[in-house]
């Protein structure tokens, strides 16, 4: 009898590995057929690079709209579709449609799921009803529902198979990232920071959708997953309670840090991989102290959701610089070592790189030369502030202080990236960043906490950098010197997610709606075409039938369609020239399209 | 500042009851002040904006709650955004307690189009206790009696106006 129960038990747990490592290499496998695009980035290292290479460098000027498919959705369209097989899934913003096309049958709707969910969670997304994308394993599509339903759907016929709650609405927790699913599990974020949301990452069974881990960003150890031993921060053990030490009082009950961008996973490592967003209120005299672990990269076990490191890019924040970008993931030789690294650009104006494995800080640069709020990171190892940045006096609104307006600080709340994803080329490794050129003046001041209530405390005005004509950039990055390569002037933030192929072409999306194509190596515009409408999504390639397709949601929104939308400023203030500061509104408006690009036959 | 708040709420239920729509506020020239706060000759209350720019202490605040708590749906200095309409011109065609009522309780406006749906604020004490000022920046913005930047001059904060202020913030 015990020998029996030894050996089924023996036999489950072999069978619940395997089934794991089953999903695991399927993703892996599929990740690394060029043909598909299986993920949110691409691929679990975020690179939001493909291999194809039909459309080149030099034949991207021919570059023809394929086909397009309407959402029937107006609001802003974040994110980008799947493509596995001849099947592509695409999602929608609120209320959240998924449709399955088949691309072998001229792209016909084979199914579509739209949710039910309450109207009343709309008005408590922070900025526009944005959905980041829906995730594949196992034969299913997973999608994070506006209302924090994180909802499994048989990728065949559209069928619910089980649905999560991952949050409440009522208390202002929202859903609008994409899950990443790693082995058997499917890791998801939440937003809310605005509204005093403590945030978390929840990892839910791939087959049942029961909860299996939850780490907040702020919090007793316990509830955060880390060892106070075995937990780093930049090479040292962060200690007890390294979380509450940092708040005043139950402030860390409202704190924040929200999840809401994009996880990478190293699965060498075993490693997943994502920021923390800004600590709640933006009124920084409300809470005294580094508001751990807030801003902060978190490196955790993707089984046990233990941190293995952790390392907090803006202790105290002053300014709303969410640290929730993309981390990408990339091996490299640095200093003639060949090194596993992440690199990371912050909302703050700064692009860290780092050792993955251990945390270690190699590179923190200002990606944009208009930051001012910092004078740079402390590199020295031998500091009692080593890690931190500097923060400038004359940009500090702790400093200025409540009811006092500071003004010209550089970046602006929406940061010199928000999370629309940069992506890394190996071949020329060279990370494609697309970025904001605003700055900002914020005054702090008190207010008073209602639970599903606005919960911001800071009054902001955003205009471009003082003598600048233009609101973006389109940058590449050299991660291992920290240094600009090369740098696009864009008239308006560049909100939309870029790809780089083997090609030698990257691509990404303009406010106004232009699907743009430079030239990897120098930035050189190689083609560009104005779509329905400004462009929030990320671009994606797939091939189907022997030809190399490009693919990019438009439908202008988000953020950017907040302070965008009627212009930054009176064109007539003379603050600059009247091009760069002209109403978004001039050049496009709402509606949701995915259009689809291929070489003439 | 418990009861603050309910009184001014079972307020904005009577105001909501009766109301016609689509009806301006009229003429915005204060006829009369109390306290730092000005009123045009319906009684609503309204802006002041001097000749050297200076204006009265609502507005300002005004301004600030504004760019606070309704900015990031309904977009910077009134002007709206891609999904939410532009509040200096919504106030054009709305009677002050039209205003009220829809802050406090919200309303929505779902269709196959579109999906705009106004949260109910009215349990929020950083607007519910500023409702007046945001309304007041409104006015003026929809009279161009402020530009689109921080008003730079202002009256200096009323006395009544700040203990008023902390009763209902619950402050001591």
């Amino acid at each position: 009898m015990r020998n029996v129960l030894i050996a089924s038990c023996l036999g489950s747990v072999a069978a619940l590995a395997a089934s794991g490592a089953v999903a695991n290499d399927e993703l892996i496998k599929m990740s690394q057929n060029p043909k598909d695009w299986v993920m949110p980035a691409g691929d679990y290292a975020n690179t939001r690079y493909s291999k194809l290479n039909q459309i080149n460098a030099s034949n991207v000027g021919k570059l023809q709209v394929a086909w397009t498919f309407s959402t029937g959705v107006l609001r802003g369209h974040e994110g980008g579709p799947l493509i596995i097989g001849n099947m592509m899934y695409v999602h929608t913003p609120f209320p959240n449609k998924v449709y399955a096309l088949d691309l072998s049958k001229d792209n016909q709707i084979v199914w579509r799921y739209e949710p039910k969910q309450d109207p009343n969670v709309i008005p408590v997304m922070c900025c526009d009803t944005v959905n980041r994308g829906v995730a594949y394993a196992d034969g299913k599509i997973f999608l994070h529902q506006a209302d924090t339903t994180l909802v499994a759907l048989d990728a065949k016929t559209g069928k619910v198979e089980w649905t999560a709650k991952n949050g409440d609405p009522s208390k202002g927790e929202t859903g609008t990232s994409a899950p990443l699913v790693i082995k058997d599990k499917v890791l998801v974020g939440i937003s809310g920071g605005e509204f005093g949301v403590p945030c978390h990452v929840t990892a839910y069974d791939l087959k049942s959708g029961k909860q299996v881990w939850r780490a907040f960003s702020s919090g007793p150890d316990a509830q955060v997953m880390v060892d106070p031993e075995k937990t780093t921060e930049l090479g040292k053990p962060i200690g007890k309670d390294s979380s509450l030490k940092t708040w005043q009082g139950d402030q860390w009950k409202i704190g924040g840090g929200c999840t809401w961008g994009w996880m990478s996973y190293d699965p060498a490592l075993n490693m997943v991989y994502y920021g923390s967003g800004n600590p709640s209120t933006w009124n920084p005299k409300q809470r005294p102290g580094d508001n751990k672990w807030s801003m902060t990269i978190f490196a955790r076990n993707a089984d046990t959701g233990m941190a293995r490191w952790v390392y907090q890019m803006t202790p105290h924040d002053e300014w709303d610089y969410d640290g929730v970008n993309e981390m990408i993931l990339s091996d490299q030789q640095v200093n003639g070592q060949e090194r596993k690294l992440l690199t990371h650009f912050d909302r703050n104006g700064l692009a860290y790189t780092m050792d993955r494995a251990t945390g270690e800080l190699l590179v923190a640069e200002k990606y944009d030369p208009k930051v001012n709020w910092t004078t740079g990171v402390d590199m020295n190892k031998s500091s009692p502030t080593y890690g931190r940045p500097k923060v400038v006096t004359q940009f500090s609104t702790e400093q200025t202080g409540e009811d006092k307006n500071t003004k010209g600080i550089c970046p602006a709340a929406l940061g010199t990236k928000d999370q629309q994803p940069a992506t890394y080329s190996p071949e020329t490794q060279l990370f494609y960043v697309p970025t904001n050129h605003v700055c900002m003046d914020y005054e702090p001041f008190k207010v008073s906490y209602t639970a599903g209530q606005p919960y911001v405390g800071a009054t902001l005005s955003m205009y471009p950098p003082s003598g600048e004509t233009h609101m973006g950039n389109f940058i590449a990055w050299d991660n291992k010197t920290g240094k600009i390569v090369w740098s696009n002037k864009e008239p308006f933030s560049v909100w939309s997610g870029a790809l780089a192929t083997a090609g030698g072409v990257v691509f990404y999306g303009t406010l106004e709606g232009y699907l743009k194509a430079v030239d990897a190596k120098t930035g050189k515009e190689l083609y560009k075409f104005k779509t329905p409408s400004g462009i929030i999504g990320n671009v994606t390639t797939y091939e189907n039938g022997g030809r190399q397709y490009i693919a990019v949601l438009s439908g202008v929104g988000g953020w950017a369609g907040i302070g965008l939308a009627a212009g930054l400023t009176e064109p007539t203030e003379g603050l600059g020239a009247v091009g760069g500061y002209a109403a978004l509104s001039n050049y496009t408006a709402l509606g949701g399209t995915l259009t689809v690009f291929a070489l003439p036959q | 500042m418990r009861r603050t708040r309910f009184v001014a709420a079972a307020l904005f239920v009577v105001a909501i009851g009766g109301i016609a729509f689509a009806e301006g506020p009229g003429d915005p020239a204060a006829v009369k002040s109390e306290d730092g706060k000005y009123f045009d000759k319906e009684g609503n209350p309204t802006f002041k904006a001097a000749a050297d720019g200076t204006v009265d202490w609502y507005t300002y605040s005004g301004y600030r709650r504004y760019h606070s708590e309704c900015h990031v749906c309904h977009g910077p200095d009134g002007m709206g955004s891609t999904y939410a309409p532009a509040l200096m011109e919504s106030v054009k065609t709305m009677s002050y307690p039209d205003f009220l009522a829809v802050v406090a309780s919200g309303r929505k406006n779902v269709s196959t189009a579109q999906e705009n749906v106004m949260p109910a604020l009215g349990d929020n004490p950083n607007v519910a206790c500023y409702m007046d000022d945001i309304y007041i920046y409104l006015r003026a913005r929809a009279n161009n009696a402020v530009g689109r930047v921080r008003p730079p001059k202002k009256e200096d904060k009323p006395e009544a106006y700040t203990l008023a202020e902390n009763s209902c913030m619950g402050r001591k």
